[in-house]
């Protein structure tokens, strides 16, 4: 009995494994990832990778530029990187600064004369580039609150809703 | 009559001799005018427009960060861009230092926008226009003004190639000229980038020392071959500006003027402007000795009446 069920469980695990095995470094990245860099306006975004993977056809290298399993593809990365191995990190926030314009960051780069990735996006930059420029192509929302609420505060930022100017102010400066 | 001739004599010697000044002086002024290539590290922006999509996010940080009056219509309102005023697309005001603009441009796919404010002249005409010393470059590279000094004459506003400084019509007693600042109170001068580089989503503008960003910005030229217009609006134009721009599709076509040339608008006017202290100093003088000499022969004529006129 008890090696009738060991085998069958060898076999389930090993049918596991043989479905799992094609789609072992897409499964790698998370189900969802949290993006919250812009929390005082808008609503943070619960990102759904696993969705984006199969629109991607599990080839990470459309959103990341190097990651596991895929080799660089862009021709003004592989001039230097075609022969890279993974990298320790595919998270964007590993390397897209949130703070690309703090005097920290810039003292940063001008102390790195060697550096070549000068022209880094921040991470702000970086997703909504990558997201929204994908998005109009794929013809997928482009709205910026058909991905991120905008907050009380957003409506604020924005004299927008319950913050919009009051009719008739329209012309007052004409 | 000879007396007449004498006078004239007199007077055409005073010219020849007042030119002469002026062209000795501005030739010494010329030898030492020397282009200034504004203060060596001075920050500036680098705006891409390809990347920008319309949001008015920048609109709304800089609202917000000048503590700006209402804006007539909320952030997120787009019918902004059809608006024409006198034939023209929105411009800067008293309630909006920066603005966006949509552009349609033929064979472009969509449509192009522009954002707009003080580009931050290395040698602003703004600044040289004011008798009153209102502007100050500061060597972190923005162009701020003292509103206390301010006498609402709006030569700035003339003197201004990008027709920036917006006139306070909202105030009739003391109306001032209102114009972006780069944040300089706020955040410049700790360091900190402008609040609408900061709050832009697409990352439109890069924030960094001049002479890098123009370093960065050809090379996103050389970077992405065909994408963009071989030229950084205002690396040159006036005598350079700390906000450039970048763009796909010719400047001429979203709102750029493209004739201003390389010259700093001082320059239009410095050798008039050398002649004027001499004239006021040395001609009153001159004349004031002319007249004098001429009217003492008429004193002489009168009093002691010589042959020939007999």
């Amino acid at each position: 009995m008890s090696k009738k069920i060991i085998t069958g469980g060898l076999a389930l695990l090993a049918l596991m494994l043989l479905t799992i095995q094609p789609a072992a470094h897409a499964m790698e990245g998370p189900e969802t990832a949290t993006l919250d860099t812009l929390t005082n306006l808008f609503e943070a975004v619960s990102f759904n990778h696993a969705m984006h993977v199969d629109v991607a056809a599990n080839d990470c290298s459309v959103c990341h530029h190097h990651t596991t399993g895929t080799k660089v593809t862009d021709e003004r990365c592989a001039r230097c990187h075609k022969n890279s191995g993974e990298t320790s990190s595919v998270a964007c926030r590993d390397c897209h600064p949130a703070d690309p314009f703090s005097a920290e960051h810039l003292q940063k780069i001008a102390d790195a004369p060697l550096l070549y990735h000068i022209d880094q996006p921040g991470l702000k930059g970086a997703y909504h580039r990558k997201c929204l420029g994908c998005h109009k192509e794929m013809g997928a929302p482009s709205e910026c609150e058909a991905c991120h609420k905008r907050t009380e505060k957003g409506d604020a930022f924005y004299r927008s809703g319950k913050f919009a100017p009051a009719a008739g102010n329209e012309h007052a400066s004409e | 009559m000879k007396n007449l001739l004498d006078r004239r004599k007199f007077l055409k010697g005073g010219l020849a001799s007042g030119v002469l000044a002026s062209v000795l002086g501005t030739g010494k002024k010329a030898s030492a005018e020397h282009s200034f290539e504004g203060y060596p590290d001075s920050m500036g922006v680098l705006v891409d427009l390809s990347k920008c999509i319309g949001c008015r996010t920048c609109e709304a940080a800089c609202n917000k960060e000048q503590e700006l009056p209402a804006p007539d219509k909320p952030f997120d309102d787009m019918s902004v861009f059809d608006e024409i005023r006198h034939g023209q697309k929105r411009r800067t005001s008293e309630k909006a230092y920066t603005v966006v603009n949509r552009y349609d441009v033929p064979g472009h796919d969509g449509p192009v926008f522009r954002k707009f404010q003080c580009n931050h002249c290395n040698e602003p005409g703004c600044l040289s226009s004011c008798f009153v010393n209102a502007y100050t470059k500061t060597p972190e590279g923005a162009v701020i003004y003292n509103e206390k000094v301010c006498v609402g004459c709006r030569t700035c506003m003339i003197a201004c190639p990008f027709y920036v400084p917006a006139y306070q019509y909202s105030s009739p007693i003391n109306p001032v000229i209102k114009k972006c600042k780069m944040c300089y109170d706020t955040r410049l001068k700790f360091g900190r980038p402008p609040a609408c580089v900061e709050a832009c989503p697409q990352e439109v503008m890069t924030f960094g020392k001049r002479r890098d960003l123009i370093k960065l910005g050809h090379e996103r030229i050389q970077g992405n071959p065909g994408k963009y217009i071989d030229h950084i609006y205002g690396e040159k134009e006036v005598g350079g500006t700390a906000w450039m721009y970048l763009s796909s599709v010719p400047f001429s076509e979203v709102g750029f003027n493209t004739e201003l040339g390389d010259q700093p608008i001082i320059n239009y006017v410095k050798e008039f402007l050398t002649v004027v202290p001499m004239v006021l100093t040395i001609w009153p003088a001159l004349f004031t000795g002319f007249h004098l000499l001429a009217r003492r022969k008429e004193n002489q004529k009168t009093t002691t009446p010589s042959d020939r006129n007999a």
